[in-house]
């Protein structure tokens, strides 16, 4: 009875609005995905739910979080201390944002994996990294909010990157920050990008990016057309409906991922002073800067490559210059590879091994802009060349090289590798 | 018009003119509407206004003591500088960037050895010249920590810049310029006043 009641009242809907049940058919029901994604293919899908998750936490941390350069840090501790449950909001909120990258990279590194980004997904890549461009964005803005001492000091370094630029640099830092230092005003405009500007955009993008990947396909552990082959009965012999196959699979991994992510949230929000750095818990001092900055994670590998630039003509922007490179150097990346095939299995041992050293390369740059350049000691030896001899940031100069070498010589080593031969249908364990 | 009328060309690229007209009027509106969106986030008035030059008291700071003092929100510098800070200048000249100040800002009368209108007294906006982190008072003492040549600076915990107690950087640091020193005026003795000297109050 309620069950017929509620199929009329399905169809009095449907009846005046049937682009819904059309588009659930074309992104879902009736969305046809390569059988054998693998464990790489949990990323997207965790990636939208943490996106949701910092959203959802977002909007009830501005029910009781304050912009404003006196009261901001207060009222961070207020919701820690005496909002009821304000403490478990702004850890799922800090914890997500660390997540976020988490899942990113891993998503990122699938790409590179089984050629993801090769044609015909391009676009789907380049919106891609816009996703990741913004994130980035959103990020830096968000870190500001507490208004501790990472907050402030972290704000000062980037927004002072923008100051290098040749010309235009100091006035548009000046426009960025809003006032000669970073201030109420710069605080008070971060909070409006971080919670309506950028969330805005990155949904857009997130949209742009699933429209474009839905139009081309999914590409699969083999790199290979899984829509190709259809049996006679014109079922394809590859590829299976994303729901219920996939959606179910996904489940099961944004259960795992949120066992992981509660774990973290209730026993180390902290994680080691690497998801909320500990001089962050000092309120913001303009006058003085704490001992030792680095700023979260993320962003450490590539705050290694501009602490491992000299400046040239006593000007820093080459610094500036090699780190906004290597962010960007990664839309031109299905351009740069011009292996016949796409997937890893199938390439030879020239782009396994440059693959490989990138990973280290990415993970040494990473650990080391978490540290000041005096953690690996100093040379003992004198020589002209020798400019510092902090041996960190001579690591980190060598690590900076591969990490570009990996871009740069992509199109001479990924043509001139062996392939092997790419099967006719996808290879199913 | 219907289906099977054929447009009158004439009348086509009229309209087809109009609607480029249309269209970059429009763009040019558009681009006015943000141009005060884009003017918004320049510095207000207020906080333009709140540049003016601040007096400050240094007649208890000691000799070797680093005074800091706000001036547009910074950190400003007042060190009395001790004989034997003041002879370490000389010994790390080699080892500096820019020993002269040629490519750093300073006012005139700070373009010396000293980088000081008066030698014992430094007054330095506390800025690093590479990204704007607030280096730190290292003593001579520091040596283990700096290294074996260290004769005693300032040190920039972000990007590991070191500077000299004249604020000159040394070599193989990743700030480009000397630290800044602001315009300033010795009133008496014990009395600066910073951001403020014959030539700004001339302008």
């Amino acid at each position: 009875m309620a069950a017929a009641a509620l199929h009329r009242l399905w169809q009095w809907f449907d009846s005046r609005m049937p682009t819904v049940a059309a588009e659930w058919r074309k992104h879902a029901s009736e969305y046809y995905a390569p059988k054998n994604f693998n464990f790489w293919y949990f990323f997207g899908s965790l990636a939208l739910l943490v996106l949701v998750i910092q959203i959802v936490s977002g909007i009830f941390l501005t029910m009781n979080y304050k912009p404003d350069a006196n009261l901001a840090f207060g009222s961070v501790e207020y919701i820690m201390r005496d909002v009821p449950g304000g403490w478990i909001i702004r850890y799922i909120h800090s914890t997500g944002a660390s997540a976020f990258f988490i899942v990113v990279y891993l998503h990122m590194f699938r790409a590179l994996l089984y050629g993801s980004h090769r044609e015909p997904r391009e676009l789907v890549w380049i919106f891609g990294v816009l996703i990741y461009l913004t994130l980035m964005g959103e990020a830096f803005f968000g870190y500001l909010l507490p208004w501790g001492q990472m907050s402030y000091w972290g704000a000062q370094v980037i927004v002072n990157l923008f100051g290098t630029i040749p010309f235009i640099g100091p006035d548009l830092a000046l426009w960025i920050r809003g006032d000669y230092v970073v201030s109420d005003a710069t605080l008070n405009r971060f909070f409006a990008l971080h919670v309506i500007a950028f969330p805005l955009v990155l949904l857009g993008l997130v949209v742009a990016h699933l429209l474009a990947l839905h139009d081309v396909g999914s590409n699969n552990p083999d790199g290979v057309d899984a829509k190709k082959l259809k049996t006679p009965d014109g079922h394809y012999l590859d590829a299976i409906p994303f729901h219920p196959y996939y959606t179910v699979k996904d489940l099961a991994g944004a259960v795992v991922f949120l066992m992981i992510f509660c774990f973290v949230m209730f026993f180390v929000p902290e994680m080691g002073g690497y998801f909320l750095e500990y001089n962050n818990f000092i309120p913001a001092d303009p006058l003085k800067t704490p001992p030792h900055i680095a700023p979260v994670w993320y962003f450490t590998p590539y705050y290694s490559i501009l602490r491992a630039v000299p400046p040239l003509f006593h000007s820093q922007f080459p610094g500036v210059l090699a780190m906004g490179v290597a962010v960007l150097v990664f839309f031109f990346l299905p351009w740069l590879d011009r292996a016949p095939v796409r997937s890893i299995r199938y390439r030879g041992t020239l782009y396994k091994a440059w693959l490989a050293a990138f990973v280290i390369v990415f993970v040494i740059l990473g650990y080391l802009g978490t540290e000041p350049t005096t953690v690996w000691g100093q040379f003992h030896f004198d020589a002209f060349f020798l400019d510092t001899k902090d041996i960190a940031t001579w690591v980190a100069r060598l690590c900076t090289i591969v990490y570009f070498l990996f871009f740069f010589l992509m199109p001479w080593y990924t043509a001139r590798d062996k392939v092997k031969p790419v099967p006719e249908r996808v290879v199913y364990h | 018009m219907n289906d099977n009328e054929k447009p009158d060309p004439k009348t086509n690229r009229a309209r087809r003119r109009l609607v480029v007209a249309t269209s970059a009027v429009g763009a040019a509106a558009g681009l006015g509407a943000a141009a005060p969106f884009a003017a918004s986030m320049w510095p207000s008035d207020r906080a333009r206004a709140a540049g003016a030059p601040v007096d400050v008291d240094i007649s208890r700071v000691a000799p070797g003591e680093l005074a800091v003092f706000e001036w547009r929100g910074k950190p400003v510098w007042v060190l009395k500088r001790t004989p034997e800070m003041l002879a370490s200048l000389k010994a790390v000249e080699p080892r500096l960037s820019d020993p002269l100040s040629k490519a750093s800002e300073q006012p005139k009368y700070a373009q010396n050895e000293y980088r000081s209108a008066k030698p014992d007294t430094l007054v330095l906006v506390g800025v690093c010249t590479h990204l704007g982190c607030s280096p730190q008072e290292k003593p001579a003492e520091a040596r283990a920590e700096m290294g074996a040549d260290w004769l005693g600076g300032f040190y920039c915990p972000c990007h590991g810049s070191k500077f000299d107690f004249a604020g000159r950087v040394f070599k193989g640091s990743p700030a480009p310029t000397n630290l800044v020193v602001p315009p300033y005026t010795l009133v008496s003795e014990g009395k600066v006043v910073i951001g403020e000297d014959e030539k700004t109050k001339g302008a």
